[in-house]
Protein backbone atom coordinates (compact mmCIF):
# COMPACT_ATOMS: atom_id res chain seq x y z
CA UNK A 1 0.00 0.00 0.00
CA UNK A 2 2.54 2.49 1.16
CA UNK A 3 4.65 1.74 -1.88
CA UNK A 4 2.08 3.24 -4.21
CA UNK A 5 0.91 5.94 -1.81
CA UNK A 6 4.27 7.63 -1.70
CA UNK A 7 4.79 8.30 -5.41
CA UNK A 8 1.12 9.22 -5.68
CA UNK A 9 1.37 11.89 -3.00
CA UNK A 10 4.72 13.04 -4.36
CA UNK A 11 3.16 13.51 -7.79
CA UNK A 12 0.26 15.46 -6.31
CA UNK A 13 2.65 17.58 -4.27
CA UNK A 14 4.90 18.56 -7.14
CA UNK A 15 1.95 19.23 -9.45
CA UNK A 16 0.30 21.41 -6.84
CA UNK A 17 3.51 23.33 -6.21
CA UNK A 18 3.88 24.02 -9.90
CA UNK A 19 0.22 24.89 -10.34
CA UNK A 20 0.12 27.24 -7.35
CA UNK A 21 1.84 30.03 -9.27
CA UNK A 22 -1.04 32.47 -9.10
CA UNK A 23 -1.32 36.20 -9.59
CA UNK A 24 -3.98 38.85 -9.20
CA UNK A 25 -5.94 38.92 -12.44
CA UNK A 26 -9.04 41.05 -12.95
CA UNK A 27 -11.79 39.70 -15.16
CA UNK A 28 -11.46 40.68 -18.80
CA UNK A 29 -15.09 39.83 -19.46
CA UNK A 30 -16.95 41.71 -16.73
CA UNK A 31 -16.00 45.25 -15.76
CA UNK A 32 -14.57 45.82 -12.27
CA UNK A 33 -14.89 42.17 -11.34
CA UNK A 34 -12.19 39.86 -10.10
CA UNK A 35 -13.22 36.23 -9.99
CA UNK A 36 -11.52 32.85 -10.09
CA UNK A 37 -10.99 32.17 -13.77
CA UNK A 38 -11.19 28.41 -13.30
CA UNK A 39 -14.76 28.84 -12.04
CA UNK A 40 -15.84 31.56 -14.46
CA UNK A 41 -14.19 29.81 -17.44
CA UNK A 42 -14.99 32.69 -19.75
CA UNK A 43 -11.50 33.38 -21.04
CA UNK A 44 -10.01 30.19 -22.47
CA UNK A 45 -6.49 31.57 -22.81
CA UNK A 46 -5.99 31.98 -19.07
CA UNK A 47 -6.91 28.36 -18.28
CA UNK A 48 -4.28 25.65 -18.29
CA UNK A 49 -4.76 22.00 -19.16
CA UNK A 50 -6.45 20.04 -16.37
CA UNK A 51 -4.49 17.11 -15.05
CA UNK A 52 -5.63 13.83 -13.49
CA UNK A 53 -3.31 11.97 -11.15
CA UNK A 54 -4.69 8.57 -10.35
CA UNK A 55 -3.48 5.89 -8.01
CA UNK A 56 -6.12 3.45 -9.17
CA UNK A 57 -9.59 3.78 -10.63
CA UNK A 58 -11.09 4.61 -7.22
CA UNK A 59 -8.53 7.14 -6.06
CA UNK A 60 -7.89 10.12 -8.28
CA UNK A 61 -7.01 13.77 -8.05
CA UNK A 62 -8.06 16.31 -10.67
CA UNK A 63 -6.06 19.55 -10.76
CA UNK A 64 -7.38 22.40 -12.88
CA UNK A 65 -4.99 25.37 -12.91
CA UNK A 66 -5.62 28.86 -14.21
CA UNK A 67 -3.96 32.28 -13.98
CA UNK A 68 -5.50 33.28 -10.65
CA UNK A 69 -6.94 30.12 -9.13
CA UNK A 70 -6.63 26.36 -9.04
CA UNK A 71 -9.29 23.79 -8.37
CA UNK A 72 -8.34 20.45 -6.89
CA UNK A 73 -10.84 17.63 -6.69
CA UNK A 74 -10.32 14.36 -4.86
CA UNK A 75 -12.02 11.03 -5.45
CA UNK A 76 -11.92 9.18 -2.14
CA UNK A 77 -11.56 5.40 -2.07
CA UNK A 78 -14.94 3.69 -1.54
CA UNK A 79 -14.70 -0.10 -1.57
CA UNK A 80 -18.15 -1.06 -0.29
CA UNK A 81 -21.51 0.36 0.77
CA UNK A 82 -20.40 1.21 4.30
CA UNK A 83 -17.45 3.20 3.01
CA UNK A 84 -19.69 4.91 0.49
CA UNK A 85 -22.08 6.01 3.24
CA UNK A 86 -19.29 7.07 5.55
CA UNK A 87 -17.58 9.05 2.79
CA UNK A 88 -20.82 10.78 1.94
CA UNK A 89 -21.44 11.73 5.59
CA UNK A 90 -17.87 12.85 6.04
CA UNK A 91 -17.75 15.11 2.99
CA UNK A 92 -21.17 16.49 3.84
CA UNK A 93 -19.92 17.36 7.31
CA UNK A 94 -16.91 19.14 5.82
CA UNK A 95 -18.67 21.07 3.06
CA UNK A 96 -21.35 22.17 5.51
CA UNK A 97 -18.56 23.99 7.34
CA UNK A 98 -16.71 25.16 4.25
CA UNK A 99 -16.07 28.72 5.52
CA UNK A 100 -13.96 27.40 8.37
CA UNK A 101 -11.79 25.47 5.93
CA UNK A 102 -11.34 28.61 3.77
CA UNK A 103 -10.15 26.81 0.63
CA UNK A 104 -12.85 24.15 0.63
CA UNK A 105 -15.45 24.34 -2.12
CA UNK A 106 -19.07 23.89 -1.11
CA UNK A 107 -19.91 21.54 -3.94
CA UNK A 108 -17.57 18.96 -5.39
CA UNK A 109 -16.83 18.82 -9.10
CA UNK A 110 -18.93 16.18 -10.87
CA UNK A 111 -17.43 12.75 -10.51
CA UNK A 112 -15.38 13.65 -7.42
CA UNK A 113 -16.12 13.59 -3.70
CA UNK A 114 -14.57 16.81 -2.45
CA UNK A 115 -13.09 19.90 -4.12
CA UNK A 116 -10.78 22.70 -3.04
CA UNK A 117 -10.53 26.11 -4.66
CA UNK A 118 -7.32 28.05 -4.04
CA UNK A 119 -7.29 31.61 -5.37
CA UNK A 120 -4.49 34.15 -5.50
CA UNK A 121 -5.96 35.78 -2.37
CA UNK A 122 -5.35 32.56 -0.44
CA UNK A 123 -1.81 32.15 -1.70
CA UNK A 124 -1.13 35.79 -0.79
CA UNK A 125 -2.29 35.49 2.81
CA UNK A 126 -0.99 31.98 3.47
CA UNK A 127 2.36 30.36 2.82
CA UNK A 128 2.16 28.43 -0.43
CA UNK A 129 4.10 25.41 0.77
CA UNK A 130 1.85 25.23 3.84
CA UNK A 131 -1.23 25.17 1.63
CA UNK A 132 0.27 22.27 -0.30
CA UNK A 133 1.11 20.53 2.98
CA UNK A 134 -2.45 21.00 4.17
CA UNK A 135 -3.95 19.37 1.10
CA UNK A 136 -1.52 16.45 1.19
CA UNK A 137 -2.23 16.02 4.90
CA UNK A 138 -5.94 16.03 4.16
CA UNK A 139 -5.63 13.40 1.44
CA UNK A 140 -3.69 11.19 3.77
CA UNK A 141 -5.99 11.64 6.77
CA UNK A 142 -9.26 11.17 4.96
CA UNK A 143 -8.51 7.53 4.10
CA UNK A 144 -7.33 6.85 7.61
CA UNK A 145 -10.41 8.53 9.08
CA UNK A 146 -12.85 6.57 6.96
CA UNK A 147 -11.22 3.19 7.62
CA UNK A 148 -11.18 3.96 11.36
CA UNK A 149 -14.85 4.89 11.28
CA UNK A 150 -15.59 1.71 9.39
CA UNK A 151 -13.80 -0.40 12.01
CA UNK A 152 -15.60 1.24 14.92
CA UNK A 153 -18.90 0.92 13.09
CA UNK A 154 -18.34 -2.79 12.57
CA UNK A 155 -17.32 -3.27 16.20
CA UNK A 156 -20.38 -1.43 17.37
CA UNK A 157 -22.65 -3.47 15.10
CA UNK A 158 -21.18 -6.65 16.48
CA UNK A 159 -21.76 -5.59 20.10
CA UNK A 160 -25.31 -4.51 19.34
CA UNK A 161 -26.05 -7.76 17.57
CA UNK A 162 -24.54 -9.81 20.37
CA UNK A 163 -26.47 -8.09 23.12
CA UNK A 164 -29.65 -8.31 21.08
CA UNK A 165 -29.26 -11.99 20.33
CA UNK A 166 -28.40 -12.93 23.94
CA UNK A 167 -32.05 -12.33 24.85
CA UNK A 168 -32.98 -15.17 22.50
CA UNK A 169 -29.99 -17.28 23.46
CA UNK B 1 29.59 38.87 -0.22
CA UNK B 2 27.27 41.73 0.50
CA UNK B 3 24.10 41.11 2.44
CA UNK B 4 20.84 42.22 0.84
CA UNK B 5 19.02 44.99 2.69
CA UNK B 6 15.56 43.80 3.73
CA UNK B 7 12.74 46.19 4.64
CA UNK B 8 9.47 44.57 5.68
CA UNK B 9 6.88 47.16 4.63
CA UNK B 10 3.70 45.21 5.24
CA UNK B 11 2.27 41.80 5.99
CA UNK B 12 0.32 41.52 2.77
CA UNK B 13 1.45 41.80 -0.82
CA UNK B 14 3.12 44.82 -2.42
CA UNK B 15 1.56 45.16 -5.85
CA UNK B 16 3.91 47.78 -7.21
CA UNK B 17 6.85 49.94 -6.22
CA UNK B 18 8.71 52.90 -7.71
CA UNK B 19 11.57 55.01 -6.35
CA UNK B 20 12.13 58.70 -6.94
CA UNK B 21 15.22 60.04 -8.71
CA UNK B 22 17.57 60.18 -5.69
CA UNK B 23 16.12 57.00 -4.14
CA UNK B 24 15.18 58.77 -0.90
CA UNK B 25 11.49 58.04 -1.35
CA UNK B 26 9.51 55.09 -2.58
CA UNK B 27 5.90 54.85 -3.67
CA UNK B 28 4.28 51.49 -2.99
CA UNK B 29 0.80 50.09 -3.02
CA UNK B 30 0.16 47.57 -0.28
CA UNK B 31 -2.55 45.55 -2.04
CA UNK B 32 -5.14 48.27 -1.43
CA UNK B 33 -6.74 51.10 -3.34
CA UNK B 34 -4.26 53.56 -1.81
CA UNK B 35 -0.63 54.20 -2.63
CA UNK B 36 1.87 55.13 0.06
CA UNK B 37 4.74 57.54 -0.43
CA UNK B 38 7.44 56.48 2.01
CA UNK B 39 10.65 58.22 3.01
CA UNK B 40 13.77 56.65 4.47
CA UNK B 41 14.53 57.87 7.99
CA UNK B 42 17.80 56.04 8.59
CA UNK B 43 16.27 52.87 9.99
CA UNK B 44 13.22 52.12 7.90
CA UNK B 45 10.65 53.43 5.47
CA UNK B 46 7.95 55.62 7.02
CA UNK B 47 4.80 56.71 5.25
CA UNK B 48 4.81 60.44 4.61
CA UNK B 49 1.74 60.68 2.44
CA UNK B 50 -1.10 58.48 1.23
CA UNK B 51 -2.37 58.84 -2.29
CA UNK B 52 -6.03 57.89 -2.23
CA UNK B 53 -8.17 58.45 -5.26
CA UNK B 54 -8.61 54.99 -6.75
CA UNK B 55 -11.45 52.83 -5.54
CA UNK B 56 -10.02 49.43 -6.42
CA UNK B 57 -6.67 47.68 -6.12
CA UNK B 58 -3.72 49.67 -7.48
CA UNK B 59 -1.89 47.37 -9.86
CA UNK B 60 1.15 49.38 -10.90
CA UNK B 61 3.07 52.54 -10.05
CA UNK B 62 5.78 54.48 -11.85
CA UNK B 63 7.71 57.57 -10.76
CA UNK B 64 9.18 59.86 -13.44
CA UNK B 65 12.68 60.70 -12.17
CA UNK B 66 13.21 64.07 -13.87
CA UNK B 67 9.77 65.65 -13.84
CA UNK B 68 9.01 64.12 -10.40
CA UNK B 69 5.54 62.88 -11.22
CA UNK B 70 3.89 59.64 -10.11
CA UNK B 71 1.47 57.70 -12.23
CA UNK B 72 -0.73 55.00 -10.72
CA UNK B 73 -3.18 52.66 -12.39
CA UNK B 74 -5.79 50.44 -10.88
CA UNK B 75 -8.35 47.72 -11.45
CA UNK B 76 -11.04 50.45 -11.33
CA UNK B 77 -10.06 51.21 -15.01
CA UNK B 78 -8.47 54.56 -14.16
CA UNK B 79 -5.03 56.05 -14.00
CA UNK B 80 -3.97 59.20 -12.17
CA UNK B 81 -0.94 61.40 -12.60
CA UNK B 82 0.20 62.85 -9.27
CA UNK B 83 2.18 66.08 -9.11
CA UNK B 84 3.54 67.92 -6.09
CA UNK B 85 1.88 71.30 -5.68
CA UNK B 86 1.95 73.73 -2.74
CA UNK B 87 -1.35 74.30 -0.98
CA UNK B 88 -2.58 77.87 -1.71
CA UNK B 89 -3.38 78.60 1.96
CA UNK B 90 -0.78 76.79 4.00
CA UNK B 91 1.99 76.38 1.46
CA UNK B 92 2.43 72.72 2.34
CA UNK B 93 3.52 70.66 -0.64
CA UNK B 94 1.16 67.78 -1.32
CA UNK B 95 0.54 65.30 -4.12
CA UNK B 96 -2.43 66.25 -6.28
CA UNK B 97 -4.07 63.85 -8.73
CA UNK B 98 -4.98 64.51 -12.34
CA UNK B 99 -7.40 62.11 -13.98
CA UNK B 100 -6.35 60.49 -17.24
CA UNK B 101 -8.93 59.80 -19.93
CA UNK B 102 -7.90 56.23 -20.59
CA UNK B 103 -10.97 55.11 -22.58
CA UNK B 104 -10.53 51.51 -21.47
CA UNK B 105 -13.36 49.52 -19.94
CA UNK B 106 -11.46 46.82 -18.05
CA UNK B 107 -8.82 46.79 -15.34
CA UNK B 108 -5.58 48.68 -15.95
CA UNK B 109 -2.73 46.30 -15.22
CA UNK B 110 0.59 48.03 -15.77
CA UNK B 111 1.92 51.55 -16.30
CA UNK B 112 5.29 53.00 -17.31
CA UNK B 113 6.55 56.51 -18.11
CA UNK B 114 8.34 56.91 -21.41
CA UNK B 115 12.08 57.76 -21.17
CA UNK B 116 11.45 61.45 -22.05
CA UNK B 117 8.56 61.55 -19.55
CA UNK B 118 6.18 63.25 -21.98
CA UNK B 119 4.09 60.10 -22.48
CA UNK B 120 3.14 57.03 -20.53
CA UNK B 121 1.54 53.76 -21.49
CA UNK B 122 -1.13 51.87 -19.57
CA UNK B 123 -1.69 48.19 -20.22
CA UNK B 124 -5.15 46.87 -19.63
CA UNK B 125 -7.48 43.92 -19.55
CA UNK B 126 -9.50 45.50 -22.36
CA UNK B 127 -7.07 43.93 -24.88
CA UNK B 128 -5.55 47.35 -25.44
CA UNK B 129 -2.70 49.59 -24.44
CA UNK B 130 -3.49 53.26 -23.82
CA UNK B 131 -0.65 55.57 -24.83
CA UNK B 132 -1.23 58.85 -23.02
CA UNK B 133 0.14 62.30 -23.73
CA UNK B 134 -0.63 65.70 -22.22
CA UNK B 135 -3.13 67.94 -23.96
CA UNK B 136 -2.12 71.54 -23.20
CA UNK B 137 -5.37 73.09 -24.45
CA UNK B 138 -7.66 71.19 -22.15
CA UNK B 139 -5.15 70.58 -19.38
CA UNK B 140 -5.66 66.83 -19.20
CA UNK B 141 -4.04 63.61 -20.30
CA UNK B 142 -5.50 62.09 -23.46
CA UNK B 143 -4.89 58.61 -24.73
CA UNK B 144 -4.64 56.76 -28.00
CA UNK B 145 -5.27 53.04 -27.97
CA UNK B 146 -3.01 50.35 -29.36
CA UNK B 147 -5.44 47.56 -30.10
CA UNK B 148 -4.72 45.70 -33.24
CA UNK B 149 -3.38 42.21 -32.78
CA UNK B 150 -3.76 42.03 -28.98
CA UNK B 151 -6.13 39.22 -28.05
CA UNK B 152 -5.97 39.09 -24.26
CA UNK B 153 -5.04 41.03 -21.14
CA UNK B 154 -1.74 42.87 -21.49
CA UNK B 155 0.36 41.95 -18.47
CA UNK B 156 3.39 44.20 -18.87
CA UNK B 157 4.96 46.86 -21.06
CA UNK B 158 8.34 48.53 -21.47
CA UNK B 159 9.56 51.59 -23.38
CA UNK B 160 12.42 51.61 -25.87
CA UNK B 161 15.05 54.29 -25.05
CA UNK B 162 14.06 56.20 -28.24
CA UNK B 163 10.69 57.11 -26.63
CA UNK B 164 8.68 55.67 -29.52
CA UNK B 165 8.77 51.89 -29.45
CA UNK B 166 6.82 49.96 -26.85
CA UNK B 167 7.16 46.28 -25.92
CA UNK B 168 4.15 44.45 -24.53
CA UNK B 169 3.65 40.98 -23.15
CA UNK B 170 0.18 39.59 -22.84
CA UNK B 171 -1.85 36.61 -21.70
CA UNK B 172 -2.36 35.51 -25.31
CA UNK B 173 1.16 34.05 -25.03
CA UNK B 174 2.81 36.62 -27.26
CA UNK B 175 5.35 39.38 -26.80
CA UNK B 176 5.08 42.22 -29.27
CA UNK B 177 6.86 45.43 -30.16
CA UNK B 178 4.64 48.34 -31.18
CA UNK B 179 5.23 51.86 -32.35
CA UNK B 180 3.63 54.38 -29.99
CA UNK B 181 4.55 57.37 -32.12
CA UNK B 182 2.36 60.41 -31.43
CA UNK B 183 2.72 63.18 -33.97
CA UNK B 184 2.36 66.20 -31.69
CA UNK B 185 4.73 64.89 -29.04
CA UNK B 186 7.47 62.95 -30.79
CA UNK B 187 10.01 63.98 -33.34
CA UNK B 188 10.43 61.51 -36.16
CA UNK B 189 12.66 58.77 -34.75
CA UNK B 190 15.76 57.54 -36.52
CA UNK B 191 15.83 54.02 -37.92
CA UNK B 192 16.31 51.27 -35.37
CA UNK B 193 16.85 47.55 -35.61
CA UNK B 194 13.10 47.18 -35.10
CA UNK B 195 12.12 49.13 -38.22
CA UNK B 196 12.49 52.35 -40.16
CA UNK B 197 9.03 53.77 -40.73
CA UNK B 198 7.01 53.83 -37.54
CA UNK B 199 3.50 55.31 -37.68
CA UNK B 200 1.26 54.70 -34.65
CA UNK B 201 0.29 51.06 -34.04
CA UNK B 202 2.90 49.55 -36.37
CA UNK B 203 3.64 46.04 -35.13
CA UNK B 204 7.40 45.72 -35.40
CA UNK B 205 7.50 42.14 -34.27
CA UNK B 206 5.58 39.39 -32.58
CA UNK B 207 7.11 36.43 -30.77
CA UNK B 208 5.30 33.53 -29.13
CA UNK B 209 6.51 32.10 -25.86
CA UNK B 210 8.18 28.74 -26.52
CA UNK B 211 5.63 26.47 -24.84
CA UNK B 212 2.61 28.72 -24.81
CA UNK B 213 2.83 30.43 -21.45
CA UNK B 214 1.47 33.85 -20.60
CA UNK B 215 4.14 36.50 -21.10
CA UNK B 216 4.53 38.01 -17.63
CA UNK B 217 7.19 40.62 -18.25
CA UNK B 218 9.04 42.30 -21.10
CA UNK B 219 12.02 44.64 -21.14
CA UNK B 220 14.27 46.32 -23.68
CA UNK B 221 18.02 46.15 -23.18
CA UNK B 222 19.75 49.46 -22.27
CA UNK B 223 20.70 50.08 -25.91
CA UNK B 224 17.23 49.08 -27.12
CA UNK B 225 18.65 46.62 -29.65
CA UNK B 226 17.42 43.56 -27.79
CA UNK B 227 14.29 42.66 -25.89
CA UNK B 228 13.80 39.98 -23.24
CA UNK B 229 10.61 38.42 -21.99
CA UNK B 230 9.71 35.81 -19.38
CA UNK B 231 6.71 33.56 -19.66
CA UNK B 232 4.70 31.18 -17.54
CA UNK B 233 6.27 28.10 -19.16
CA UNK B 234 9.36 28.78 -16.98
CA UNK B 235 11.31 30.11 -19.91
CA UNK B 236 13.14 33.30 -20.67
CA UNK B 237 13.61 34.55 -24.22
CA UNK B 238 15.84 37.24 -25.67
CA UNK B 239 15.11 38.71 -29.10
CA UNK B 240 17.84 40.15 -31.34
CA UNK B 241 16.01 41.40 -34.43
CA UNK B 242 19.27 42.38 -36.14
CA UNK B 243 21.10 39.20 -35.21
CA UNK B 244 20.04 35.62 -34.59
CA UNK B 245 16.44 36.40 -33.72
CA UNK B 246 14.93 34.55 -30.77
CA UNK B 247 17.13 32.93 -28.13
CA UNK B 248 15.24 30.83 -25.58
CA UNK B 249 16.37 29.35 -22.28
CA UNK B 250 14.12 26.81 -20.67
CA UNK B 251 14.45 26.29 -16.96
CA UNK B 252 13.15 23.67 -14.57
CA UNK B 253 12.17 26.02 -11.74
CA UNK B 254 8.87 27.77 -11.09
CA UNK B 255 7.95 30.51 -13.60
CA UNK B 256 9.49 33.96 -13.56
CA UNK B 257 7.16 36.93 -13.27
CA UNK B 258 9.44 39.92 -13.70
CA UNK B 259 12.78 40.88 -15.15
CA UNK B 260 15.17 43.84 -15.39
CA UNK B 261 18.30 44.38 -17.46
CA UNK B 262 21.39 45.22 -15.44
CA UNK B 263 23.70 45.76 -18.41
CA UNK B 264 23.74 45.02 -22.13
CA UNK B 265 24.81 41.46 -21.39
CA UNK B 266 23.05 40.57 -18.18
CA UNK B 267 19.61 40.60 -16.64
CA UNK B 268 17.91 39.74 -13.37
CA UNK B 269 14.71 37.72 -13.29
CA UNK B 270 12.52 36.80 -10.34
CA UNK B 271 9.19 35.20 -9.72
CA UNK B 272 7.51 32.26 -8.07
CA UNK B 273 10.84 30.74 -7.06
CA UNK B 274 11.17 33.58 -4.50
CA UNK B 275 14.74 34.48 -5.43
CA UNK B 276 16.29 36.70 -8.12
CA UNK B 277 18.31 34.83 -10.75
CA UNK B 278 20.98 36.33 -12.96
CA UNK B 279 21.32 35.50 -16.65
CA UNK B 280 24.24 36.55 -18.80
CA UNK B 281 24.90 36.29 -22.48
CA UNK B 282 25.07 37.99 -25.83
CA UNK B 283 23.85 37.38 -29.36
CA UNK B 284 25.75 34.10 -29.26
CA UNK B 285 23.72 32.64 -26.44
CA UNK B 286 22.42 33.13 -22.94
CA UNK B 287 22.79 31.11 -19.75
CA UNK B 288 21.86 31.31 -16.10
CA UNK B 289 24.86 32.20 -13.96
CA UNK B 290 23.36 32.11 -10.51
CA UNK B 291 21.17 33.62 -7.86
CA UNK B 292 21.47 36.88 -5.94
CA UNK B 293 20.06 35.13 -2.89
CA UNK B 294 22.92 33.47 -1.04
CA UNK B 295 21.08 33.11 2.26
CA UNK B 296 21.49 29.83 4.04
CA UNK B 297 17.98 30.34 5.22
CA UNK B 298 17.25 28.47 8.38
CA UNK B 299 19.18 28.77 11.61
CA UNK B 300 18.87 25.10 12.36
CA UNK B 301 22.02 23.00 12.65
CA UNK B 302 21.79 20.44 9.94
CA UNK B 303 24.72 18.45 11.29
CA UNK B 304 23.27 17.67 14.70
CA UNK B 305 20.19 15.76 13.80
CA UNK B 306 19.38 13.06 16.33
CA UNK B 307 17.80 9.71 15.66
CA UNK B 308 14.22 10.73 16.33
CA UNK B 309 14.49 13.62 13.94
CA UNK B 310 15.92 11.35 11.29
CA UNK B 311 13.18 8.81 11.92
CA UNK B 312 10.51 11.49 11.64
CA UNK B 313 12.01 12.72 8.44
CA UNK B 314 11.97 9.32 6.78
CA UNK B 315 8.50 8.59 8.08
CA UNK B 316 7.30 11.85 6.63
CA UNK B 317 8.99 11.21 3.34
CA UNK B 318 7.33 7.81 3.23
CA UNK B 319 3.84 8.77 4.30
CA UNK B 320 3.44 12.21 2.78
CA UNK B 321 5.74 12.16 -0.20
CA UNK B 322 7.43 15.12 1.43
CA UNK B 323 10.88 16.18 0.31
CA UNK B 324 11.26 18.91 2.87
CA UNK B 325 12.84 18.66 6.27
CA UNK B 326 10.42 18.30 9.17
CA UNK B 327 7.90 21.09 9.05
CA UNK B 328 9.93 24.03 7.90
CA UNK B 329 8.07 27.15 8.95
CA UNK B 330 9.76 29.43 6.46
CA UNK B 331 11.40 29.15 3.08
CA UNK B 332 15.21 29.35 3.03
CA UNK B 333 15.09 32.40 0.78
CA UNK B 334 14.96 36.10 1.70
CA UNK B 335 11.58 36.59 0.07
CA UNK B 336 8.95 34.30 1.53
CA UNK B 337 6.55 34.47 -1.39
CA UNK B 338 6.46 35.32 -5.08
CA UNK B 339 8.56 38.29 -6.19
CA UNK B 340 6.34 40.41 -8.39
CA UNK B 341 8.59 43.31 -9.29
CA UNK B 342 12.31 43.80 -9.84
CA UNK B 343 13.69 47.22 -10.84
CA UNK B 344 17.05 48.92 -11.17
CA UNK B 345 18.02 50.88 -8.05
CA UNK B 346 21.59 52.16 -8.36
CA UNK B 347 23.84 52.96 -11.28
CA UNK B 348 23.21 53.72 -14.92
CA UNK B 349 21.03 51.59 -17.20
CA UNK B 350 24.22 50.26 -18.82
CA UNK B 351 25.73 49.25 -15.48
CA UNK B 352 23.20 48.69 -12.71
CA UNK B 353 24.84 48.29 -9.30
CA UNK B 354 21.83 47.41 -7.18
CA UNK B 355 18.33 46.19 -7.90
CA UNK B 356 15.23 46.41 -5.74
CA UNK B 357 12.57 43.73 -5.47
CA UNK B 358 9.14 43.60 -3.90
CA UNK B 359 6.81 40.69 -3.61
CA UNK B 360 3.70 39.11 -2.25
CA UNK B 361 5.34 38.73 1.18
CA UNK B 362 5.38 42.52 1.69
CA UNK B 363 9.17 42.89 1.73
CA UNK B 364 11.26 45.45 -0.11
CA UNK B 365 14.76 44.09 -0.69
CA UNK B 366 17.82 45.83 -2.15
CA UNK B 367 20.31 43.44 -3.78
CA UNK B 368 23.83 43.92 -5.03
CA UNK B 369 23.36 43.10 -8.71
CA UNK B 370 26.88 41.73 -9.06
CA UNK B 371 26.99 39.47 -6.00
CA UNK B 372 26.01 36.31 -7.80
CA UNK B 373 25.91 33.08 -5.84
CA UNK B 374 25.93 29.71 -7.56
CA UNK B 375 22.52 28.33 -8.40
CA UNK B 376 20.72 26.19 -5.89
CA UNK B 377 17.10 25.47 -6.57
CA UNK B 378 14.56 25.91 -3.84
CA UNK B 379 14.03 22.19 -3.55
CA UNK B 380 17.76 21.59 -3.26
CA UNK B 381 18.03 24.10 -0.45
CA UNK B 382 15.04 22.70 1.34
CA UNK B 383 16.57 19.25 1.30
CA UNK B 384 19.46 20.67 3.31
CA UNK B 385 21.87 19.96 0.49
CA UNK B 386 23.34 23.43 0.78
CA UNK B 387 25.49 23.92 3.82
Amino acid sequence: MANTLRPYLAAVRSTLTAAMTLENFASQVVERHNKPEVEAAQSIEVLLNPLVISRNENEQVLIEPSINSIRLSIKIKQADDIERILCHMFTRFMTGRAESFIILRRKPVKGYDISFLVTNFHSETMLKHKLVDFIIQFMEDVDKEISEMKLSLNARARIVAESYLTTFG
Amino acid sequence: MSVPEVFPLSVGPITGHAFNADRSQVCVSLNTNEAQVMAYDGTGWKTTETLSEHDKLITSIDWAPNSNRIVTCSQDRNAYVWTQVPDPQTGVVTWKPTLVLLRINRAATFVRWSPHEDKFAVASGARAIAVCSFDEENNWWVSRLLKKPIRSTVLSIDWHPNNVLLAAGSADQKARVFSAFIKDVDKRPGPTVWGDKLPFNTVCGEWASPNGGWVHSVAFSPSGDAMAFVSHDSSISVVYPAGPGLITIKTTILPYVTLAWTSEGSLVTAGHDCQPHVFQGSENGWAMVGSLDSSKGSHRHTGQRNQIEAFNRFRQADSRGSQSEEDTELLPTVHQNTITSVRAFDGTPEQVIRVSTTGVDGKLVLWDANAVAPVAGLTGKMGGLRM
